[in-house]
């Protein structure tokens, strides 16, 4: 029993983690149909620059971290919206070249950051609390994960409302559901690519800082690793969801927990594997709209 | 047969008989290549810089060809490796002659390549788009953990594979014979370059390319896209595996890196480098990659770049920031790659390649 609630737990940890990447991979696609290889380096940028805000100012302490997330989302968000509007904006409506462009700044991204900060991982501070565990019904959870999975829902229920109560996020919804529709009727949608990449980004940085602390070290593959399962969260959960994508963070997850502990360690093979079987049995995944 | 298509074939004649007596010249290109043309260091350079240009060969005969943009072309260069080296380890009587068990170690290497590459091609070609891209991440991404995972001590894991020589012929073993591997290996270029252009101005090879442009229409026309894209698939793929098999001779084993994401993504960058318009494109885009990345490297270690203030050194010292950059431009400002140089300066105007558009649709 105190296994299985570890492993659950672990698992939405974990699964906080997809989800913040995933939920801006998810809104990009849907809104401008780029698969933007690039959200890996926005994640691992903004990780390193909050480690580095967060050690100078107070390190392994909480305003330590605090100050590291806001950095974290800053960088996120801004390097998000220069990508898009310096580089993707340039390739309007191509999307085979957009997605190609991002795999260029991803593959000299990754470079850049082994260059200047170097391969190996760095350990970072963290607050005591969060290195200690705390008993639930006899399992004993890492502080950690709770910190994770209140954050992915704080940012989950943001985007949400954002979504569903001001006036851009409503053009967004629009916009997902039919761009040329929105564009039709006078809507200038190209603001909302801007807006999207900066919320992605934002996303994606405070995941970087969490990532930080969930693996306890910051390192130029950080991101590289996790885009990939956030892809294929992405995937599964239907591309252009927001609901799908979290469904999917919290099913691959915890899928990928229970393998690794009853099945000898191939959580990453059964993920590959779920990803392969929903795709031919459903290729728009969970909560896609259809093709 | 043509006036201007008779040059061409004598061109490409002459170029790799140029290219096979390469071995027995002394150029010497400071600054390009590592040494004199003769010396092991330099062929093994430009051996593996021939294997890399036939593995973009076939990769774009997926993508620019057939507007399949797959993500794991990677599995089936290291299936070839992995495979190769593999068969060659845990089979061989040893009564029979160790060329026979050679020979027969690379067909089964093949039989299990064409095996491999139907299967995931069946499964991956029923869907589209950024779907297929992904189901094809899936299985490259599952084969890479296998390898990695060394199950039964079979791949070495992250230390990679050693080729078992006992029963490879003596003339492809041994730094000395490095010259004879540069022969297999522009050997297995041109073989994969007759084969792309034989299935290329096949009838098939049309219909893909129909596919590309507009894959309704074929459908309405009557004609079954899902059998071409999966024969070009096969085809790619099985070629995939023969450069895997030379890489394995060339480099002596096989390592892990071949099988990932990361490598595929680099054929990408290549093809794209080089331009998809043009197969020649894929070939001056292996090479010059190759080169760069080995001379970038020599350049981040040198004493110029040491000196300089971290700010240049840094970026510098990265070979894969200043390809990555690089790539970036050339999607930017040079949409033909390096194959569209030539129309680009003769016109003077913008030319798009013939690729495909609307490709990432899900």
């Amino acid at each position: 029993m105190d296994t299985l609630i570890l492993l659950v737990i672990t698992g939405l940890g974990l699964g906080a983690l997809y989800f913040l990447v995933a939920s801006g991979l998810s809104l990009i696609y849907g809104l401008m149909g780029v698969l933007n290889f690039a959200h890996g380096a926005f994640l691992t940028i903004a990780a390193f620059l909050g480690w580095e805000a967060g050690r100078r100012i107070s390190d392994g302490t909480w305003t330590g971290l605090v100050i590291s997330a806001l950095v974290g989302i800053l960088v996120g968000a801004t390097v998000a919206v220069l990508t898009e509007v310096l580089i993707i904006r340039r390739l309007y409506e191509r999307h085979i070249e957009q997605a190609l462009v991002t795999v260029g700044i991803s593959l000299a991204a990754v470079a850049l950051f082994e260059g200047i900060w170097g391969t190996d991982p760095i350990y970072t501070d963290r607050p005591a609390w969060l290195t200690q565990t705390t008993e639930i019904l006899g399992a004993r959870i890492p502080n950690d994960r709770f910190v994770l999975i209140a954050c992915a829902a704080l940012v989950l229920g943001g985007i949400v409302l954002f979504l569903r109560k001001t006036r851009y996020g409503l053009i967004i919804r629009a916009g997902v559901e039919n761009r040329h529709m929105v564009t039709a009727l006078g809507i200038d949608v190209r603001r909302s690519f801007t807006l999207v990449f900066a919320i992605g980004g934002a996303a994606a940085g405070l995941g970087g800082v969490l990532a930080s602390v969930y693996y306890g070290y910051v390192s130029a593959h950080l991101g590289s690793v996790l885009l990939i399962f956030a892809f294929i969260v992405t995937v599964i959960g239907g591309l252009g969801s927001l609901t799908g994508a979290a469904i999917a963070s919290v099913l691959v997850a915890v899928l990928q927990q229970f393998a690794n502990f009853y099945l000898g360690g191939t959580g990453d093979l059964v993920v590959v594997v779920l990803l392969a079987a929903v795709l031919l049995i459903r290729p728009r995944g969970l909560m896609g709209k259809a093709a | 047969m043509t006036a201007k298509s008779l040059r061409l074939v004598i061109g490409g004649i002459l170029l790799v008989v140029a290219l096979a007596v390469l071995p027995l010249l002394a150029i010497d290109i400071p600054g390009v290549l590592p040494g004199p043309t003769y010396t092991p260091g330099t062929l093994q350079l430009l051996a593996f810089a021939l294997l890399i240009a036939a593995l973009a060969l076939t990769y774009r005969m997926m993508f620019g060809l057939a507007g399949l943009l797959s993500f794991g072309h990677a599995l089936f260069f290291a299936a070839g490796a992995y495979g190769l080296a593999m068969t060659l380890e845990a089979f061989g009587p040893a009564e029979w002659p160790s060329a026979l068990v050679f020979t027969v170690s690379i067909a089964v290497t093949l039989v299990l390549g064409f095996v491999l590459a139907a299967t995931v091609g069946a499964l991956a070609l029923r869907v589209t788009g950024i779907s297929f891209a992904m189901v094809t991440l899936a299985f490259a991404q599952a084969g890479s953990v296998l390898i990695r995972r060394n199950p039964g001590s079979a791949t070495g894991g992250d230390e990679g594979l050693a080729l078992d020589t006992s029963n490879v012929p003596p003339e492809l073993v041994g730094v000395v014979d490095t010259r004879n591997l540069y022969w297999v290996a522009l050997g297995i270029l041109v073989l994969v370059y007759l084969i792309v252009l034989w299935v290329e101005k096949s009838r098939a090879g049309h219909v893909a390319e129909a596919i590309r442009e507009n894959e309704l229409r074929v459908r309405v026309i009557g004609l079954r896209p899902y059998n071409v894209k999966l024969l070009v698939f096969i085809a790619a793929s099985v070629l995939a595996s023969v450069a895997g098999m030379g890489y394995l001779l060339l480099q002596s084993g096989a390592a892990p890196r071949i099988a990932t994401a990361d490598f595929t993504l680099t054929l990408l960058v290549i093809v794209v480098l080089g331009g998809v318009g043009a197969r020649w494109g894929a070939i001056v885009g292996g090479i010059v990659y190759t080169l760069l990345d080995q001379r970038l490297t020599a350049l981040a270690g040198s004493d110029a770049i040491a000196a300089l203030p971290d700010i240049l050194r840094v970026p510098l010292s990265e070979p894969l920031f200043i390809l990555g950059t690089l790539f970036v431009l050339v999607v930017l400002f040079l949409p033909g790659g390096i194959a569209g140089l030539p129309a680009r300066i003769t016109t003077g105007r913008k030319q798009h390649p013939a690729e495909p558009e609307e490709t990432v649709d899900a």
